[in-house]
């Protein structure tokens, strides 16, 4: 294993905590709009993709990379805009007490 | 110096996905935060576009735009009481897409016109990475696919089971990890490939139909970490941090948010995956 997949490894495991903390201090009411916008970054897959259709591999690779990129270009803007459209219906709500004060430095 | 404007453009794109999850612990502030998070899409996208490999933009901006017309409408007038279904049906879009950028590398590398063959010793880590992939990749398509049919209710939406279910999960399970490790041991094995994405896809389809519709999200959540997952291995893959990063904090939600979830059923996670067996749970340590 070479010297960049180590690094690699280290970037994957240090993401995942930041993850793991960002994460568990989410409140239950916004679980919903977490797996929505979970989703859309998922669809980072699709820098991979790009890179695939973009980059002169032959007919095949290219094919598959522009499928790829479609799909993954529908599940960004789809998740995008569907967790935008959940998180307004919040904001009507007022929930203006919950924010507590001293995190807004932040 | 394009490299490094690429570079610097993951950089910022990884601070806003981060920042951007943080702004969901406080729902005034979501909303914003998610905008940044798009933003960084976008600056992801920009910077992938300065890549020097890519040589032709007419098939980028077609998928671009197809994936736009397709994404638009399934975002924008989706009835919000869908929602569950409509996030997996996305993530078997987001999942496909790893898959077939798996495969495209994996042809790339040894099947196509002009394969560039490396050798074995040079090629294990990156066929390690892209048997996670696939791996990840083909069982969220077959898994999300499954939980949208059962949440949309064209698919029973009662636990199927049958004798003898665990022993093929089980059996499914041994020869995938067997796959995977035969493709590192000889990377360039076609067969390896092929029937590793096969079983991918069969194993996936297995773990959703035992599970009931109101146990439902808790599958979509583990989905969503399972595509997260094959996003992270495309960055070990390729060698791009945004797609780790990203993919790391994904895997990482997904899987608190279910445990989460169950917890809240007043469930054991394990009793939710397993729970239409009666027993089990073996694999489901393994699987994690």
């Amino acid at each position: 294993m070479s010297a960049t997949g180590f690094i690699q490894l280290y970037v994957f495991i240090l993401a995942g905590f930041v993850g793991f903390l960002v994460i568990s201090r989410v409140p239950p009411l916004l679980h919903t709009p977490l797996m929505a916008a979970t989703n859309a970054i998922s669809g980072i897959s699709l820098v991979g993709s790009i890179v695939l259709a973009g980059g002169q591999y032959g007919k095949l690779p290219t094919i598959l990379g522009v499928i790829a990129v479609a799909c993954a270009m529908t599940n960004v803007v789809g998740g995008f805009i569907i967790t935008d459209r959940m998180l307004n219906m919040f904001k009507r709500g007022d929930k203006k007490d919950a924010g507590p004060k001293r995190n807004e430095a932040a | 110096m394009q490299e490094t404007i690429a570079q610097l453009t993951y950089l910022v794109a990884s601070v806003l996905f981060i920042l951007g999850l943080r702004s969901l612990t406080k729902p005034d502030e979501a909303r914003r935060g998610m905008q940044l998070a798009a933003l960084g899409m976008l600056l992801a996208i920009i910077g992938t576009m300065l890549h020097q490999e890519i040589l032709t933009y007419t098939w980028i901006v077609t998928g671009l735009i197809v994936g736009t017309l397709i994404g638009y409408p399934l975002g924008k007038f989706v009835p919000m009481t869908a929602m569950p279904q409509r996030i997996a049906f996305s993530h078997m879009f987001g999942a496909l897409a790893a898959t077939l950028v798996g495969i495209g590398e994996f042809y790339h590398m040894y099947q196509g016109d002009h394969p560039t063959n490396p050798s074995a010793a040079e090629s294990r880590f990156k066929m390690a990475a892209i048997g996670f992939e696939v791996l990840f990749g083909a069982l969220t398509v077959s898994g999300s696919f499954m939980a949208f049919g059962k949440l949309q209710e064209f698919i029973t939406g009662r636990p199927v089971t049958f004798k003898g279910q665990n022993l093929l999960n089980g059996l499914l399970f041994l020869s995938a990890v067997g796959c995977l490790g035969w493709l590192i041991y000889e990377p360039s094995n076609v067969i390896a490939f092929y029937s590793m994405v096969a079983i991918a896809f069969a194993i996936g389809f297995m773990l959703v139909i035992p599970i009931g519709g109101a146990d439902m999200p808790v599958v979509v959540s583990l989905l969503n970490s399972y595509a997260g997952l094959a996003a992270s291995a495309t960055g070990f893959a390729i060698g791009n941090n945004v797609l780790i990063i990203a993919g790391a904090l994904d895997g990482a939600s997904g899987f608190i948010l279910s445990i989460i979830m169950s917890k809240a059923m007043n469930r054991s996670f394990g009793n939710v995956l397993f729970g239409a067996f009666g027993s089990g749970g073996g694999v489901s340590s393994k699987k994690t």
